[in-house]
């Protein structure tokens, strides 16, 4: 690890103007940014971290609910009210990681953590994200990449759970940058890789998520989250999926179906949630929708199995959201 | 002496006469009274362990200690062109920089080392490390087996085959053996005639199984901290035979092996792949002395995963035929292994050494690749050579039409084994195995598989202990055996309270330093019976001694003294009488003390393999391919067990390790570059605590007369079959069979789908 210098603001605006500098990054519970300055694939000059700034590890349930950036994972998997109210955020969270991770892993920071490609993580592969030449995947060792929006400039899933989610709920991000606050649907937080790879999300240079708005779930809502593993202990997601829905008179309406661990970003599947808009829940309309949505997926050389996994995950997802 | 022991396991005991070595006791023998050994004791420094006061090697700071750290090719295969350490030796803190590759030199894998540096801080040795001027000429490379195997694939060799290999490595097979590019070999072993079986057989199977290369990962990474006083050097390291790097330290560095001392106090875990000093300790030893200042060199856990070791991959493939009524007649295997830059890659202990069978071939092959050295790991060869195996029994029991389990039996010649599958199908319940196949859930289903575990029950000769008693009547032992984590501390103390029947905690032990007397490796599951006799003779011999002290109060003749557990006695007018304590109160201010040497081993005992076998239940989500393993029921052999508890640990270990190796761990090289892409713990997968089964240990006491104890070691054997029962009970679970491991998402839904297409069985 390079030598740095660690700064503790005392609000955030001064933490986006502190941050907004090319060699500064922010540091909410270090997971991800320590071990990325570890393994030496960044080295910020400056280390701003926020992780003690008052006011920010709030969780209102409500609905609708509002929560702070720097509530823990842990915190977020055992409240209650949340649990009720948005159980796939409850699941998504409490499913992340280690319970040791996830007491220090903040909400901002697994939404702005870095991918997990194998490539991007050594040192040694100078690829695309590090702003390298090469997609070392796509030829390479691609088992666990993507398979859907393979056909950009980066092939790396996106880890984040609470994303995922969060997409699937149509949660929103308050944002505080140098110039400011505003809003930022989740639809346009995350960043598709067409041509330029090295960063997962819209924010710009010092802006900082502060909070995120999940609005009220209709009356006779439905949610629900799954995550498929190699291991219990220890692993990141194959695939994550994440459904929801309102059931009116019997019919889906207004589906968001979201997958994870499967896309440069976690991945709204349109043609799923088109297939399950006024449909009547049953097996053959969670077949209809699966099917519907890897019809998009373009998989890689040696990763066509997560195309299957992706497909009978939805469809216990959504079983599981209509039972 | 001659003397008539009983041998055997309960139920079936038979006498045999012996030849005892003079000054040895004789075995225990199965109606022994013991008060210390079969209890189940805690770990002596288990505590010390769990609160961190437990000073590992890793953990080891000396006053104005530097930090070295070597410099590694990247490339998979390149010629070092030039390399230039002056600019790094000017670097912040720099205070020594060697050479580990010359110019000229062939560079074989990625990660292999070139250079290294010490300075007082790590950071600093880091940054002098990027200050080495090194230029390299890259050449052609293979990462892969098959490639390797293929006319024209770059050689990785291409003068004389040079590989390396370290204590407990198997024999690459001698000189003699021819190499056709990548492929070294065969090394054959035939006995009867394959061809002539297979025309006996009513039925004959034949598969390819693959499996994986593996890594130690042991939580203590290799190193060491060298440090010079003058002439002397002192080394504190991560070792599995302290003595073993003592000698080549010496041999190396070309000093006295009188002037260089071992210490390990305590150790993070070996596997196999920690003898010797490697590249890296030597490393530390000759930057310490060119620094003149103490060097710590440990590897990070990226560079233990590149450079430290792993368990070989192979290609096997079996043949196997038998009669109608179960006989094998025939069993061929034939296996291709890759240990990278080394050789030693056989497999073929289990098809030898399992099943009875009068017809056999074997041929085993070293496939060399651009990669990361094998060396010996967990039972060399035998958790690949035990799937394959296995897995061939059950479908060879398929195709005569005959229960797997009765087909074993009826080819098992020990009877050891043959009554631990019997303990180990009645409690996982392997009769009505098929009928819970099917699961509530009809997504999931559930399986049950076997598999055999075969180890050499071989202690060795040369173990020295010294066994000094007080005049308190408390006692001390001096043996300089390494305690892997196994609990080898707790068992030399055991054996010693046994002998002189004086409480545990009276007992206090000195270990891990190549000072005290000499002790075994720790390789082959060899250091408990190695220990464990020359604890018990030295401590018989100082009961001797006080026997002889006592004799003089009393003057009586020493013979009439007798030395019983917590009482001395002489017959006598008048008797004398005296407890231990009072006993121990004559003796002179230092006590007394007894140094002794193992006997050899008794070549007239009952010569046999230790044996286990495990059953494993597994429930496999057909749609996700995903297998659980539920429960493992584990049988072993472990002679005698002086400590239950820790003996079960270690198999409870060679279990959760055998679990990971089954559907977890894989090294993955990535074909384009040759680089290992998950060289850490997070992509390279092992089991965690969510992922170990219920394990189910039974210990089946064995009395073999081979040593004074009746010890046997347990590691290897732990580990050998528990691969092989469960692929067996993911593909009794599925109904087809699985050929390769890990067992992936990936690999059971290829094999459902195999299944399917064939129009199989759900
Ligand atoms: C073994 C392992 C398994 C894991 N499994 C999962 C999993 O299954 N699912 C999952 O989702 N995660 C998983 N994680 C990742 C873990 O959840 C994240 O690393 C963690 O959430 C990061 O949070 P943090 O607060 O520590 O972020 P930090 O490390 O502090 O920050 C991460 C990044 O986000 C930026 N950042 C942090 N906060 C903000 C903010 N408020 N606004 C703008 N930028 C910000 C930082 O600059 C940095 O680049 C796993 C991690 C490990 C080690």
């Amino acid at each position: 690890m390079k030598p740095f210098t660690l700064v503790r603001p005392t609000s955030l605006a001064e933490a986006a103007r502190l941050s907004a500098a090319s060699d500064a990054e922010i540091k909410a519970g270090g997971v991800d940014l320590v071990d990325r300055m570890k393994e030496g694939i960044d080295s910020p000059k400056t280390v701003v971290s926020i992780v003690e700034i008052a006011g920010y590890d709030r969780i209102e349930p409500g609905p609708p609910a509002r929560l702070g950036a720097l509530a823990t994972l842990a915190r977020i998997a055992d409240d209650a009210g949340l649990r009720k109210a948005y159980p796939a955020l409850a699941d998504a969270a409490a499913g992340a990681a280690t319970p040791q991770i996830r007491h220090m892993a903040t909400l901002g920071g697994n939404l702005c953590q870095r991918p997990r490609c194998w490539y991007y993580r050594l040192e040694e592969f100078e690829c695309r994200k590090k702003g390298g030449d090469d997609c070392f995947a796509r030829d390479g060792e691609n088992r666990f990449h993507a398979v859907f929006d393979t056909d950009l400039t980066c092939c790396c899933v996106h880890p984040s759970a609470t994303g995922t989610a969060l997409l699937a709920y149509g949660a929103s991000l308050d944002v505080v940058g140098p110039k400011g606050k505003r809003t930022l649907p989740i639809d346009r937080f995350f960043h598709r890789p067409v041509k330029d790879p090295t960063r997962e999300n819209t924010l710009t240079a010092g802006e900082i998520v502060a909070g995120v708005a999940i609005p009220a779930p209709a009356a006779g809502s439905r949610s629900a989250y799954r995550k498929l593993k190699e291991k219990e202990s220890f692993d990141w997601p194959l695939v994550e999926t994440c459904v929801a829905f309102t059931l009116s008179g019997g019919t889906v309406r207004g589906a968001r179906v979201v997958f994870g661990s499967v896309a440069p970003t976690p991945y709204r599947s349109m043609a799923a949630e088109r297939a399950l808009e006024g449909g009547t829940p049953s097996d053959a309309l969670a077949k209809k929708a699966a099917e519907a949505a890897i019809a998009e997926a373009k998989p890689l050389s040696q990763n066509a199995y997560k195309v299957t996994l992706a497909k009978v995950e939805l469809e216990r997802a959504l079983r599981q959201a209509w039972a | 002496m001659k003397e008539k022991i009983r041998v055997g396991f309960e139920g079936d005991f038979q006498f045999r006469e012996i030849e005892i070595a003079a000054g040895d006791p004789a075995p225990w023998d199965p109606s022994q009274k013991f008060s210390v050994v079969g209890t189940r004791q805690p770990r002596l420094d288990g505590k010390a362990k769990a609160t961190g006061e437990a000073k590992y090697s890793i953990d080891v700071r000396l006053p104005g200690m530097l930090y070295g750290r070597i410099l590694r090719c990247m490339l998979p295969a390149a010629t070092v062109k030039s390399l230039d350490l002056s600019a790094a030796r000017k670097m912040p803190g720099v205070r020594a920089a060697i050479a580990l590759a010359e110019p000229g030199e062939k560079l074989r894998f990625a990660g292999q080392e070139v250079a290294a540096v010490a300075a007082e801080t790590p950071d600093q040795a880091e940054d002098a490390l990027a200050a080495i001027r090194v230029a390299y000429e890259a050449r052609p490379f293979v990462v892969s087996l098959d490639d390797a195997r293929k006319s024209g694939a770059p050689l990785v060799f291409e003068g004389k085959t040079e590989t390396k290999t370290s204590g407990g490595d198997v024999e690459s097979g001698g000189k003699n053996l021819a190499r056709h590019g990548n492929v070294l070999g065969p090394r054959s072993t035939v006995k009867g005639d394959v061809d002539a079986g297979f025309q006996k057989a009513a039925g004959v199977v034949e598969g390819t199984y693959d499996t994986q290369v593996q890594t130690h990962s042991a939580l203590e990474t290799h190193g060491l901290v060298a440090r010079w006083e003058g002439t002397e050097l002192t080394v504190w390291a991560s070792t599995q035979g302290i003595f073993d790097m003592r000698d080549q330290l010496a041999e190396t560095l070309q000093i006295p092996v009188s002037k260089v001392r071992v210490i390990t106090e305590y150790m993070g875990g070996g596997f196999g792949a920690k003898f010797g000093p490697r590249v890296e300790g030597l490393a530390a030893a000759r930057l310490a002395k060119e620094a003149g200042a103490p060097v710590k060199l440990f590897l990070d856990r990226k560079e233990e995963q590149l450079a430290s070791g792993n368990r070989p991959s192979a290609r096997q493939t079996v043949k196997a035929g038998a009669t109608r009524d179960g006989k094998l007649t025939a069993l061929q295997l034939t296996v291709y292994g890759n240990g990278g830059t080394n050789g030693g890659t056989g497999t073929s202990g289990p098809v030898k050494n399992v099943y009875a069978c009068e017809n056999l071939k074997v041929d085993e092959y070293d496939v060399f690749t651009n990669a990361g050295p094998g060396t010996a790991m967990r039972a060399p060869g035998h958790p690949q050579g035990a799937f394959a195996l296995e897995a061939t029994m059950d479908e060879l029991a398929k195709a005569i039409g005959m229960d797997p389990l009765e087909f074993r039996l009826k080819n098992d010649p020990s009877a050891v084994r043959r009554e631990q599958f019997r303990v180990g199908a009645e409690k996982i319940g392997w009769k009505d195995r098929d009928a819970r196949r099917k699961t509530s859930d009809p997504e999931i289903l559930r399986g049950v598989g076997v598999g055999a575990a075969v180890w050499y029950n071989t202690g060795g000769t040369g173990p020295r202990a010294t066994v000094t008693i007080h005049k308190d009547g408390s006692a001390e032992v001096e043996h300089g055996v390494q305690d892997l984590g196994t609990g080898s501390r707790t068992m030399v103390a055991m054996v010693a309270a046994e002998e002189l029947g004086v409480p545990l905690d009276e007992v206090s032990v000195s270990i891990g330093d190549s000072r005290l007397p000499f002790a075994p490796d720790s390789g082959g599951s060899t250091t408990t019976p190695s220990s464990a006799p020359a604890i018990r003779r030295a401590a018989w011999e100082a009961k001797q001694a006080l026997a002889r002290a006592v004799a003089k109060e009393w003057k009586v003749p020493a013979e009439s003294v007798k030395v019983e557990k917590g009482r001395v006695s002489a017959a006598g007018n008048p008797p004398h009488e005296a407890t231990w304590a009072a006993a121990c109160k004559l003796l002179p201010s230092e006590g007394v003390a007894a140094t002794a040497e193992r006997a050899d081993n008794h070549e007239d005992a009952w010569k046999r393999f230790t044996t286990g076998c495990q059953f494993a239940e597994v429930e496999v989500d057909t749609a996700t391919g995903k297998v659980r393993v539920n429960r493992v029921v584990a049988v072993h052999d472990c002679g005698v067990p002086i400590n239950p508890l820790t003996t079960e640990s270690q198999i409870q270990g060679g279990v959760i390790q055998g679990v990971s190796y089954a559907l977890f761990e894989d090294r993955i090289l990535d074909r384009p570059t040759g680089r290992m892409v998950n060289p850490n713990v997070e992509a390279y997968k092992i089991a965690g605590a969510l992922d170990v089964p219920e394990i189910d240990v039974t210990l089946v006491s064995v009395w073999d007369g081979i040593n004074n104890t009746n010890s046997v070691g347990i590691g290897e054997p732990a580990t050998v079959p528990t691969a092989a029962a469960i692929a067996n009970a993911v593909s009794h679970a599925l109904g087809v069979r699985i050929r390769q491991i890990p067992i992936t998402p990936e690999v059971v839904l290829a094999a459902v789908r195999e299944r399917d297409s064939k129009g199989g069985r759900s």
